[in-house]
């Protein structure tokens, strides 16, 4: 790979490469308003017609709730476990919590068809197939590396000798966590609940597994969707869930523009 | 309690602890565990799935596919997210936010919409095929859904991404006044570029290439959407054996190897880059 770094052949380039990324994800969107029968570019106008059926369908909206439910279950489990945690290795700095850290990253590095057999396996015995109980703790599992990853970059910023300063004023453990801790990381709690919840929001190959009739996320609608009737409907949900992801990127973007850098 | 937890602040800390440890160890590790086993105890206990793949040329052909995409695959998305990444470490700060954006977006774009999306692109009546054929350069629609093409240029996309960012945060350590310095000795930019930068980013290169790697070879959404049961990789076929042919045994003995394949190539990276800041990254 030779490349001539040229002031302004290389961006260019870079350009056209962000440009491979972007562009089929953008082009969903006039899909959706596609005035055809089947899944094309619109043709004579624009029309609203299959957001319509989308809204309209049962099907669709309880896979969104489901979704929704689903996601901020696990976020929540995901964000207080995984900040408790990520507090607890800064605290302990030993061997102990490199260990810690380590096996929590071990969710991001598996594959999670592995994951999902084991699952499975696992649901089998207890009861736990199909059940909403059964998808929200193995989608907080998932998620968890994220707040642990973003609570741990955020504590690198935090002076411990604020808490030891709370704790000299006479304030008690909890207060010094309430009042001085959580505040200070509530930049990378924020993330780490957003890519927790992406995670949640987005999962698929576990809900394949273990869901039956009772669980249908919206990614498992869209999955079947997409293998048995291919319609523009799929085309408005897709672009519902790009907006979505730029409306939770928002803060992200911004907070990673302003944060310092790690060295 | 208080004050003996007080005394040793490492319990303590351990206690912080806990409900993440619990959380991963009975819902991810006790599930990740009971694959190992049924490996080695369906149908009956010993190594007879592992050593049944050994002869199984199907299952081997499968493998030889996914490693085959996942390399390609890799390969290319390492060269393109190359291009971003330099472009964004030698840019302007402007340019650099806006470049980071344009990653990151479709980074957290559903893997499903964006794999949709180019199921729309590349099927025969697609929008690509019908913009050929309306230009007159093609005739007859080309075939690059539900084939490996297909599954290649999804998996790429997905990836391209990933090695942006892994390489950004590699470079990203490197001194720029390096190159200024090799320019001020008389040397071009394309020689102070191949001499200086490059050799300083191959670490960045070997960790971006392993990292992405290992999560190819595990994509179970992409091939199974972008190659129709045709192009068949790994993770998919492991699903099949189970929702199919219900051969736990095989279907588990494969997701054992398939972990190996990625815990060695793991432990490889990790001699070369400290892989959490390459993990923080991303």
């Amino acid at each position: 790979m030779v490349v001539a770094p040229k002031r302004r052949v290389l961006p260019v380039l870079a350009w056209v490469v962000l440009l491979f990324l972007l562009l089929p994800c953008i082009l969903v969107v006039p899909v959706s308003l596609t005035d055809t029968d089947y899944l094309a570019m619109p043709e004579q106008g624009l029309s609203l017609r299959w957001w319509h059926t989308l809204f309209a369908s049962p099907e669709w909206m309880v896979a969104l709730g489901q979704s929704l439910g689903i996601g901020l279950a696990a976020t929540a489990i995901a964000v207080s476990a995984g900040t408790l945690c990520a507090i607890g290795c800064w605290r302990a700095r030993n061997r102990w919590s490199a260990l810690v850290r380590a096996l929590i990253l071990v969710p991001m590095i598996v594959p999670t068809v592995v994951y999902a057999l084991g699952l499975f396996r696992v649901y089998a015995k207890v009861g736990l197939l199909d059940s909403f109980t059964g998808v929200i703790l193995a989608h907080a599992a998932l998620a968890l590396p994220y707040p642990v990853l973003t609570v741990g970059a955020a504590l690198t910023n935090f002076d411990p000798r604020l808490e030891q300063a709370a704790r000299n004023l006479g304030a008690s453990g909890w207060q010094v966590l309430r009042l001085v801790t959580l505040p200070n990381l509530k930049a990378g709690i924020l993330s780490g609940a957003i890519f927790a919840f992406v995670v949640s929001w987005d999962e698929l190959v576990v809900v394949l597994f273990i869901a039956g009739r009772r669980v249908h996320t919206l990614p498992r609608q869209i999955w079947s969707g997409i293998r048995e009737n291919l319609d523009p409907t799929i085309a408005a949900v897709a672009t519902l869930l790009i907006a979505v992801t730029l409306l939770a990127l928002i803060p992200v973007l911004r907070g990673s523009r302003t944060a310092p850098k790690e060295a | 309690m208080a004050l003996s937890a007080q005394q040793r602040p490492g319990l303590r800390a351990a206690l912080w602890m806990l409900p993440a440890v619990l959380l991963l160890l009975i819902t991810y590790f006790v599930p990740l565990l009971d694959v190992l086993t049924t490996s080695v105890t369906e149908p009956r206990p010993g190594l007879n799935n592992y050593a049944g793949l050994l002869t199984d040329t199907g299952a081997q052909r499968i493998i030889l596919t996914t490693l085959r995409i996942s390399l390609t695959a890799t390969l290319i998305a390492v060269g393109l997210g190359y291009l971003v990444a330099y472009a964004m470490v030698t840019g302007s700060p402007r340019r650099r936010v806006v470049m980071f954006a344009c990653v990151m977006v479709p980074f957290w774009i559903s893997i499903l919409v964006r794999t949709f999306a180019w199921i729309l692109l590349l099927r025969t009546e697609g929008i690509v095929n019908n913009g050929l054929i309306t230009l007159h350069l093609i005739d007859d629609p080309l075939d690059m859904l539900y084939s490996e093409t297909g599954v290649l240029i999804g998996t790429v996309h997905y990836m391209v991404p990933i090695a942006a960012m892994t390489l950004y945060g590699q470079m990203e350590g490197i001194d720029q006044r390096l190159i200024t310095a090799a320019r001020g000795l008389g040397a071009g930019p394309v020689f102070a570029f191949r001499t200086v930068f490059l050799p300083l980013s191959l670490p960045g290169i070997a960790a971006a290439s392993v990292l992405i790697f290992i999560g190819g070879i595990g994509y179970f959404i992409v091939p199974a959407l972008l190659g129709g049961g045709k192009t068949l990789m790994l993770a998919e076929y492991i699903g099949l054996l189970i929702t199919t042919t219900v051969n736990w045994g095989l279907g588990t003995a494969l997701a054992t190897v398939l972990v190996a394949i990625v815990l060695m190539l793991l432990f490889a990276v990790s001699r070369l880059v400290d892989i959490r800041r390459a993990f923080g990254s991303t």
